[in-house]
């Protein structure tokens, strides 16, 4: 059964269409991923599926409810984590679960097992009487993520959630994402980092200026990309100057600079851009550092798909 | 529904009130203000306190409704907790409300310890029946209002700064200072159109001899109500279309 039935989903600023014409069905269980560069429409999407915002054009339903006319019924069975973390400074950790228990009508004896649970399973116990504001920013957004759970909801919507956390709190927030899933959640997912998606979804949709490009699981996606060679050439020097040059030698190829001296060349016939590739190091007096013959990676896939760098995901990404 | 939303309505209002309200600065401007400006006017000729009480009252509720009503939605919006409150199953409408509640329930608390203070001390014995429904709508005015200019101005200095143009306007045009009689025709128009010359108005019959029916001033209070939510209701929705 499908949890999520999104129709034409579409929302214009002025002359500016943010999504354009979306639509795409959640199964119930399922990670379902949104990966888009920033400004790629995702954030209004989830906002649009939330009832933060209206869309323009489209309709959508959720467990069944109109998100028109029921959007206050499908808000009981949804939690959400909006991209920043905006709970209150001023209240500690279990109150302001307590509080949100409250807007949902939890009975007392519930809310107050419900928040020592979730303070249990998020590992902000200890902490369960500090002020919000006072918390790392991984642990905030722990907290987030359970003020979401709250009220048990069936579908959690987690916009950019590990975005401006450091590895180690974005690698468990993603074990407990995975946790969460396990339990028969379903999770909507959006992220603007490749191997987050690749990680945790079920399903993938590829999202580039409001629109869906592609969807698939991690592995369709990946297979769209290996009919063609990946070769990755680390040069001794910084080339960057001269990828325009390199592209020339090497005819039907994409020419990807991951660095200044790092590049993936994507098609060709492999001795070609290998012989290629020697010739122009020797040419430039560049030397090679390293030369690898990849397997596709959702990367890859998502350069083929979209035609975008990783670069612009990477750079959005604050040098993670 | 109607249930949800009047629980919400209540746990926002609860929720501000701790948050906000019950701080020094939201307790400085709706307390200490009003009472060092009634001190000034005593300290000039203090055998006319009693007069006074009504404009002190007034003035309580006024500041003190208004004096975290006019910034914490806009300071909400900007940090996204609004947002947060409307991911609860709960409309825009009964958040602005809830809203409005808070600064109401602080507004009552601080005019009620301002009205008993003065009553009790003074041995004033005011009209119940006029008081409390003036008082009331007054305290859900003010608030209103201070809603409303909190979803006006996007920035959080922006609706201080502008509500403190018709909350100075008011307290020299309302009465209290100078009497309204006694004003120009132009000025006295004006105090006409501001909802704080029906406080006094309503206060001052409270407050004497022979008690005068609020009844018009409470109407003339509620079309103010009126035109101070609903703009702010529809205003806030805007922000989320």
């Amino acid at each position: 059964m499908n949890a999520i039935e999104v129709h034409g989903l579409t929302k214009r600023f002025g002359s500016f269409t943010a999504v354009d014409h979306v639509s795409f069905e959640v199964k119930e269980g399922e990670i379902f991923g949104i990966l888009g560069p920033n400004g790629s429409g995702k954030t209004t999407t989830i906002r649009m599926l939330v009832g933060l915002s209206r869309p323009t054009e489209g309709k959508a339903s959720i467990l069944g409810f109109d998100l028109a006319s029921g959007i206050i019924e499908a808000k009981r069975k949804i939690g959400v984590v909006p991209d920043s973390s905006n709970l209150y400074d001023e209240l500690s950790a279990k109150d302001n679960l307590l509080f949100m228990a409250k807007l949902y009508g939890l009975p007392k004896k519930v809310r107050e097992k419900r928040a020592e649970d979730l303070l249990e399973i998020f590992g902000l116990y200890e902490r369960r009487d500090d002020k919000f504001g006072t918390f790392s920013r991984g642990m905030k957004r722990a907290l987030t993520i359970a003020t979401a759970l709250i009220h048990d909801p069936k579908i959690l919507f987690l916009d950019e959630p590990t975005v401006g956390l450091d590895v180690v709190a974005a690698r468990n927030l993603r074990t407990l994402i995975s946790d969460l899933h396990q339990k028969g959640l379903t999770i909507i997912l959006t992220t603007h980092y490749l191997e987050e998606a690749d990680l945790l979804c079920d399903r993938i949709a590829i999202l580039v200026k409001g629109k869906f490009v592609r969807t698939d699981t991690s592995m369709g996606l990946k297979s769209l990309a290996e009919e063609q060679s990946v070769i990755e050439i680390a040069f001794r020097k910084e080339m960057s100057d001269l990828v325009g040059d390199l592209s020339a030698r090497l005819p039907q190829t994409d020419i990807v600079l991951l660095d200044n001296s790092l590049v993936k060349i994507y098609g060709g016939d492999s001795s070609q851009v290998l012989k290629g590739a020697f010739e122009f190091a020797n040419d430039h007096n560049l030397g090679l550092e390293s030369i690898n013959s990849i397997k596709p990676s959702l990367e890859d896939a998502f350069i083929k798909i979209t035609g975008l760098s990783p670069l612009v995901m990477a750079k959005e990404k604050g040098g993670r | 529904m109607l249930c949800d939303d009047l629980r919400c309505i209540y746990h926002i209002a609860a929720k501000d009130m701790r948050t906000y309200y019950l701080k020094p600065p939201a307790i400085s401007w709706g307390m200490v203000f009003p009472v060092a400006w009634t001190l000034a006017f005593y300290l000039r000729n203090p055998s006319n306190f009693n007069d006074l009480v009504p404009g002190l009252i007034a003035m309580t509720i006024l500041f003190s409704t208004t004096a975290a009503e006019a910034v914490v939605i806009n300071f909400e919006l900007r940090l996204g907790s609004i947002e947060r409150l409307l991911l609860a199953p709960v409309s825009t409408n009964s958040v602005l409300l809830g809203k409005v509640l808070g600064g109401f329930l602080f507004g009552l608390l601080m005019t009620s310890m301002v009205t008993l203070g003065t009553a009790l001390s003074l041995g004033l014995r005011p009209d119940l029946l006029s008081l409390i429904p003036v008082g009331l709508i007054s305290l859900l005015v003010f608030s209103s209002m201070g809603a409303l200019f909190s979803v006006v101005f996007k920035e959080v200095f922006e609706a201080q700064t502008f509500l403190n143009l018709p909350r100075f306007l008011m307290v020299f045009l309302c009465g209290v200072v100078y009497p309204i009689s006694a004003m120009p025709e132009g000025l006295q128009r004006i105090s006409q159109l501001l909802p704080l010359t029906y406080t006094v108005k309503g206060l001052h019959g409270a407050f004497s001899a022979s008690p005068t029916s609020p009844l018009q001033d409470v109407i003339v209070l509620s079309v103010f109500l009126f035109l101070f939510v609903f703009p702010a209701m529809k205003l806030l929705r805007k922000r989320f279309e």
